[in-house]
């Protein structure tokens, strides 16, 4: 056991890592602000505009080539009406190219945060340069956090904090690298990370330190990094949830004929937003996706409870909130699948699985005491 | 419990319509007597709606434990809340607060959770068994009411056509049935199969902490450097065994702790916190207790002999004391175990001499209430009598006496680690409440001539859990098996796909594709995109006037109100 080793000058590097990165996000957070104040103006012509420019670029480009082969599939539309969408395939040497008009759902997405405006595009441009470089120092400070103690630097609430606000950033930017447009994620995605950094540093901060004998276990990696991945994630479907809520009320007031956007949010703000439909599938895949995880981590974390203490599962109050949690995302899941439960009720029963999640975080972690007494705060 | 409520035997054709998964609205019965009813209750039982009320009811009913005290993990603390609301304690042992999970209600919610899991899961197996048996379902006739839906016209040989999508089909690891002049096609059973055994997890879950309640058994010990343990009722401070594990049942073992190694954090922020409990021991198995085997226990690192595992629970110091009569005979001499009452080991006890004799020609008891600091402040002014570090660094016993009876001739059983004064005085000099600070090798001279009282130094002991718990591995499996099933329930997406080719008057022939998801986020589409172009290759599309005029099928106009195109619960 490696005791009593503590780098200071690593551990002072980390924090002034965690604080760099924190500027650099909010940098991030005003050049999406600019993005989105730029893009106020000329919404809706873009939509159509690139929609049927991108069809047809790719029909052209079909033209040229003898051996495409074209099929256009006929989509329906959940709301019975008169939008059926066209998807166009084309192969060429083998490769099948699917240009896909929304067929999946009523709602059109919106163009993203910069709208038609070229500024405001620039800016989001900036916006997500400063947030790459914003992830670079925030995975710097976590990792020379860990290297100034040898170990997983997720100790106590303060580095488990760093570490799942840099995997919602990673999560992030990860889809940005997929190819996915989701750039109109950013603005809240960075304020979600400051709010969690700036929680971290003010509250929760505790010097770089070796572990209590309780948490000297291999399961350290294993059971909290899956709890940390999905943490990042389950934030990042709760912005989702959230956002789809407010498009799917603007929607709403759109077909009943009502002016304005709903909360006093300018109209231009909910129609640069993707669809209702896009926004609720995206959070029910990250929760989907997300749920097993989570099983996972509760498994591993009741092995580990096995090997600690000598019971697997005591009703501890973070394994009773874990399961809380648990059962609160299963409702959810089933309620999708129970007519009658699907769109808002569903959406309202993800957001109070989230907040199950942050009271079993931050609530359980300071106001109850139980076995994982491992704050630091 | 099932995330696909089935409304129909299964999808043939004809009930597109019926996308709803919502338990029919199942009136009351009127008089139609017992049987009725309860036919009536069981199917509520088992509807999706309730079995979402049981799984809220569930968490709901597990906050209560997370923030009232429970019996199952700390009586102490239940004492102490008890004490601190005395208004409210009978209500809440009433309601059984301090039990939540034993108690009447709890089990009640999830017993009902458990049947109405398995009134869905158990016909959804039959169900699913006859859907694998069939083929799958026949191509509708209308196509075009599909959700997703391709048509172009050909020269190929309509079943020519219809054999090359069935070949395609199965290449793409659809299940494919070729009959009445169409190809029905289906892919991603894993999904119920998944979705099923997630639910069997779940039994098998429960069948493992039945289990683990019903044959466990475990027992703690205190035990002091140098002491000894064999794994005998007798020996245990507390035992709990269950309806099927006794005293009979316990592992044939024992263990000597030789010592005990703690290290703490010197310096920083988290001054004094533990770095390193390690428990050196030696233990013997079976009959030959003479046959030892050097071992450390750990907090992570429990040992593990037989079916039975020990477990390092805690740690403190146990200060060793001698105390002699007037005459200057040894009436006590040991170690003591104080327990410790801070993160830094401020330890309270209390040492019973009960041997002491006679003194003036009564029998007397001795009895001391102490406190030991493993590092004392210089004094205790400010702080009172609270150690400053959990390392012995500073060590010191703060001692006061009473003398009279101690209560323990009566053979009722007594707290080693409470003083029961009811028929003893405290000891006073000048005046004042007699009170020492002992450093090691210091000695105290009691007032009154009741001889005296000497610090010889300290020890430190360890409590251990001694646990056989089984149906570990019933529950692992459990586990696993719930997340393979997730991710199969999750992941894979269910969804048809129809090819019909048919002869037109005009000599061509018109081949239709239709596709319908059966699970959320299935990107029929595409893949019938891809299928349809894959298919051209056998039925190359004749050229059209206008592409769009073919798009929408043969009548554009008849495309009726479409169904939901990811429907998670399309008729099953």
């Amino acid at each position: 056991m490696n005791l009593a080793s503590v780098d200071p000058h690593l551990a002072d590097l980390s924090n002034k890592l965690i604080y760099s990165a924190m500027a650099v996000y909010t940098l991030a957070m005003f050049a999406h602000l600019f993005e989105w104040t730029f893009g106020s103006k000329g919404a809706i012509a873009v939509r159509s505009a690139e929609q049927s420019g991108g069809l047809a670029a790719t029909l052209a480009a079909a033209g040229e080539s003898k051996a495409a082969r074209k099929v256009t599939v006929t989509v329906a539309a959940a709301d019975g009406g008169t939008t059926t969408l066209t998807r166009t395939a084309l192969a060429d040497a083998g490769a099948t190219v699917v240009t896909s008009g929304r067929g999946d759902g009523s709602g059109v997405d919106g163009p993203g945060a910069a709208g038609t405006s070229e500024r405001g595009d620039l800016a989001g441009r900036i916006a997500v340069s400063l947030t790459v470089l914003g992830v670079l120092l925030h995975a710097g400070g976590v990792l020379t956090r860990g290297l100034s103690v040898m170990r997983w630097p997720w100790g106590n609430m303060y580095e488990f904090s760093c570490a799942f606000g840099l995997t919602m950033m990673l999560a992030y930017l990860g889809l940005l690298v997929a190819g996915k447009k989701v750039r109109w994620l950013g603005l809240p995605v960075v304020l979600a990370v400051l709010l969690t950094l700036g929680v971290a540093v003010s509250v929760l901060y505790t010097d770089s330190e070796q572990l209590v004998p309780a948490l000297h276990s291999y399961w350290l990696g294993i059971h909290v990094s899956t709890a940390i991945i999905c943490g990042g994630a389950l934030y990042a479907a709760f912005v989702a949830t959230v956002l789809y809520l407010g498009k799917d009320s603007y929607e709403r007031r759109v077909e009943a004929g009502l002016p304005g956007g709903p909360l006093r949010i300018p109209v231009s703000v909910w129609e640069r937003l993707p669809a209702a439909s896009t926004l609720d599938k995206l959070s029910y895949r990250i929760n989907a996706l997300v749920f097993p995880l989570w099983t996972f981590t509760i498994i591993a974390g009741a092995i580990w409870a096995e090997a600690a203490w000598g019971k697997y599962w005591e009703w501890d109050p973070k394994e009773t909130w874990s399961f809380i949690t648990w059962v609160a995302y299963a409702a959810y899941l089933h309620a999708r699948a129970t007519a009658g439960w699907r769109g808002r009720k569903a959406a309202y029963l993800a957001l109070l699985a989230f907040a199950c999640w942050l009271f079993n975080y931050y609530g359980v972690n300071i106001f109850v005491t139980g076995k994982h007494s491992y704050a630091g705060v | 419990m099932s995330d696909t409520k089935t409304v129909t035997a299964d999808g043939g054709e004809g009930d597109v319509e019926r996308l709803s998964t919502a338990p029919e609205e199942v009136e009351a019965p009127v008089g139609i007597g017992v049987f009725g009813w309860a036919r009536w209750t069981w199917r509520q039982l088992t509807s999706m709606r309730v079995a979402l009320i049981l799984l809220f009811l569930l968490s709901l009913a597990a906050i209560p434990g997370s923030l009232i005290p429970q019996n199952s993990q700390n009586a102490f603390k239940v004492q102490t809340w008890k004490a601190a609301h005395q208004g409210i304690t009978p209500l809440y042992e009433k309601l059984q607060l301090f039990d939540v999970y034993s108690s009447v209600w709890f089990s009640a919610i999830y017993i009902l959770l458990f049947v109405s899991l398995a009134g869905c899961i158990v016909p959804r197996t039959w169900q699913f068994v006859g859907v694998l048996r069939a083929q799958p379902p026949a191509a509708p006739r209308v196509l075009t009411r599909m959700p997703v839906y391709a048509a172009w016209r050909t020269d190929a040989d309509p079943e020519a056509v219809n054999a090359a999508a069935h070949r395609l089909l199965r290449g793409r690891r659809f299940r494919a049935n070729l009959a009445g002049g169409a190809v029905a096609a289906e892919k991603g059973y894993l999904r119920e199969v998944g979705n099923l055994l997630f639910h069997f997890s779940l039994f098998a879950l429960l069948a493992g902490f039945a289990w683990a309640s019903l044959w466990s058994g475990q027992g703690g010990k205190l035990m002091i450097e140098g002491q000894g343990f064999a794994n005998t009722t007798t020996q245990y401070d507390d035992f709990t065994g269950s309806a099927f594990y006794s005293v009979d049942d316990l592992d044939a073992f024992g263990f000597k702790l030789d010592g005990f190694t703690a290290r703490y954090q010197t310096s920083g922020e988290q001054i004094g916190s533990a770095r390193q409990f390690t428990a050196h021991i030696r233990y013997w198995t079976g009959t030959d207790a003479e046959k030892l085997t050097k071992g450390d226990i750990e907090v992570n690192h429990p040992l593990e002999i037989g079916s039975s595992k020990v477990f390092l629970i805690g740690h403190g110091y146990a200060p060793v004391v001698t105390v002699r009569n007037a005459k200057g005979e040894v009436v006590y001499k040991g170690p003591t175990p104080f327990l410790p009452q801070d993160s830094n080991l401020t330890s309270t006890g209390v040492i019973k001499v009960s041997d002491y004799g006679k003194k003036d020609g009564k029998d007397v008891d001795l009895g001391f209430n102490g406190y030991f600091l493993p590092t004392a402040p210089v004094n205790f002014e400010k702080t009172g009598p609270i150690s400053l570090f959990p390392d012995a660094a500073e060590p010191m016993l703060v001692l006061t006496a009473f003398a009279g009876d101690l209560g323990t001739d009566s053979g009722l059983p007594q707290n080693v680690y409470q003083l029961d004064t009811s028929h003893m005085t405290q000891l006073k000099q000048d005046g004042d409440i007699a009170r020492v600070r002992l450093k090691p090798g210091q000695g105290w001279e009691l007032p009154d001539g009741y001889g005296t009282v000497t610090f010889d130094g300290y020890k430190q002991w360890a409590s251990f859990n001694v646990s056989h718990r089984p149906g570990n591995a019933v529950a692992l499996t459990g586990a696993v098996c719930a997340i393979l099933g997730l991710i199969g329930s999750l992941f894979v997406q269910r969804r048809r796909i129809w090819v019909r080719a048919t002869a037109s008057p005009d000599g061509t022939t018109l081949v239709e594709l239709a596709g319908l998801a059966r699970s959320e986020s299935a990107r029929t589409a595409e893949e019938l995109a891809e299928f349809a172009v894959d298919l051209q290759g056998d039925a190359p599309a004749l050229d059209e006037p206008d592409p769009d005029t073919s798009t929408d099928g043969p009548e554009p106009a008849a495309v009726p109100a479409p169904a939901t195109p990811a429907d998670p619960d399309s008729k099953e």
